[in-house]
């Protein structure tokens, strides 16, 4: 299974955890907002981006499944 | 807004006909062609005129196909025309309401839409009557007006989605052709680009398509001129009286500044723009001339594409705010020796990072012009510049959000 990581700029509030758990894929801009690596996650960085998504306070990471 | 008289050799879309009467002796009825709208507006290769240049017989089938999955579709008109510099939808509006009309109709056909939506920016009497006039002499009371703030993003086809549902009419993430108006697919549409469906449905795919432009700024006879697609641009700049112009800006405040050398070499058709790294945008063009301080423009828009954020996304709210503070800084000339580089590196690091293209709107023309104008920003900080503020860019104080 692959995933793609997507941020809801709206919902997004800045808390940062994102770019904490998963230093990989998430940087943060000058003003502590995500700037997310939309390209395909698979292997052992999945399970990173899943907790990151799900540690998300504002609901705004999202990890969408890829189709293959 | 100004008309300035040009040869027509194409399709017209500003023929003065604001009545139903002279309406049909310019234009002739439009007749009802359904389906049929959709490959033909995509052999006459109809694009979005309010900005994003998009094919239309894209949004046409994307929003045709849940009507064809038996689901009500919605077709809006958008002649809201937040862009400072712009006033061709204002002009059409105007002078031509029945043929955007007649493209809402056609496009509600193409679409199978039962409601019909017109939206226009708030305050305009001009245009509120125009469009009052003509949907009361059609006697077709199926066509819903609605007046939207005077803002610029309120005018972002997804902010018109949210306001028409009772919202505040901020953008959104929801793709309208998907789940747009009342949750229903909705097509979403420039008037200017209903015009041209209009006139596709009228004489077929094989019409020439003219286009709208707004020319401003340095020139001494600014105003909506219709040109013909890939005409020069020096041509248009020639009417509209440039004078020694320094730069050009192309597409709008969401468009890209030129140096004057390559822009009167550019042609007005998508790839001569492309080439030149801007597009048609929404057609407004501005002109800086050698006597005239360009930075100070530069911070003056950079202030208002600031105040013009929703404040709705991290990148858009502070890097905006942070961008226009730093274009000031290099305009008062104080002690901020990185402000242009800091300029260029926000202006890629906000870039498609909204809800919105706003933030990409700003990082086009601020970092398009903070790198035309290098020569003139590096004087501004050594207190040099000796041109004079001429106030050629208008910048409207955006409403506030509730």
């Amino acid at each position: 299974m692959t995933g793609r990581l997507r941020v809801d700029p709206i919902d997004c509030a800045g808390h940062g955890i994102c770019a904490e758990l998963l230093p990989e894929r998430v940087t943060l801009d000058d003003w502590g907002y995500p700037i997310v690596d939309g390209r395909p996650i698979d292997g052992e960085l999945l399970a990173h981006a899943k907790r990151a998504a799900a540690a998300c306070p504002a609901l705004a990471l999202r990890l969408e499944r890829g189709r293959e | 807004m100004t008309l300035i008289d040009i040869p027509r050799t194409v399709a017209q879309l500003l023929a003065p006909a604001p009545d139903l009467a002279t309406h049909l002796a310019v234009h002739g009825p439009t007749p009802a062609i359904g389906t049929a709208l959709i490959p033909a507006a995509h052999a006459a290769d109809v694009r979005g005129r309010g900005g994003a240049g998009f094919p239309t017989a894209r949004k046409l089938a994307a929003v045709a196909a849940a009507a064809a999955g038996r689901r009500a579709t919605v077709v809006v008109a958008n002649g809201t025309e937040g862009e400072p510099l712009s006033g061709k939808d204002k002009a059409l509006l105007t002078l031509s309401p029945h043929l955007v009309l007649d493209g809402l109709d056609a496009a509600a056909g193409a679409v199978g839409a039962t409601r019909r939506i017109v939206c226009i920016e708030r305050g305009n009497r001009a245009v509120g009557a125009a469009v009052a006039a003509a949907l009361a002499e059609r006697g077709d009371p199926g066509v819903e007006v609605v007046t939207t703030p005077r803002r610029y993003v309120a005018g972002q086809e997804t902010a018109l989605v949210d306001l028409i549902d009772g919202g505040a009419g901020r953008p959104t993430l929801r793709r309208p052709s998907e789940r747009g108006v009342g949750g229903r697919a909705t097509l979403v549409d420039n008037v200017e680009t209903l015009a041209h469906l209009a006139l596709v449905a009228r004489h077929g795919p094989e019409v020439a398509l003219p286009a709208l432009v707004t020319v401003g700024g340095a020139v001494t006879r600014p105003g909506v001129q219709e040109v013909a697609t890939g005409e020069p641009l020096a041509a248009v700049l020639d009417r509209a009286g440039a004078r020694r112009p320094r730069a050009v800006l192309v597409g709008g405040y969401s468009g890209r500044w030129v140096p004057a050398a390559t822009a009167l070499r550019l042609r007005l058709d998508p790839a001569s723009l492309a080439a030149a790294g801007t597009g048609m945008g929404c057609g407004a063009i501005a002109v800086v001339d050698d006597d005239s301080c360009a930075v100070v423009e530069l911070a003056r828009v950079a202030e208002w594409f600031a105040r013009s954020s929703a404040g709705q996304c991290g990148a858009c709210t502070w890097g905006l705010r942070d961008m226009a503070d730093a274009t000031g800084a290099v305009h008062a000339g104080t002690r901020a020796p990185a402000a242009p580089a800091d300029i260029r590196r926000w202006a890629a690091m906000v870039r498609g990072r909204g809800a919105c293209k706003l933030p990409d709107g700003a990082a086009g023309f601020l970092g398009s012009g903070i790198d035309v104008f290098a020569e003139e920003a590096a004087e501004h900080q050594a207190g040099r510049c000796r041109r004079a503020d001429a106030g050629l860019l208008p910048v409207p104080t955006p409403e506030a959000f509730r």
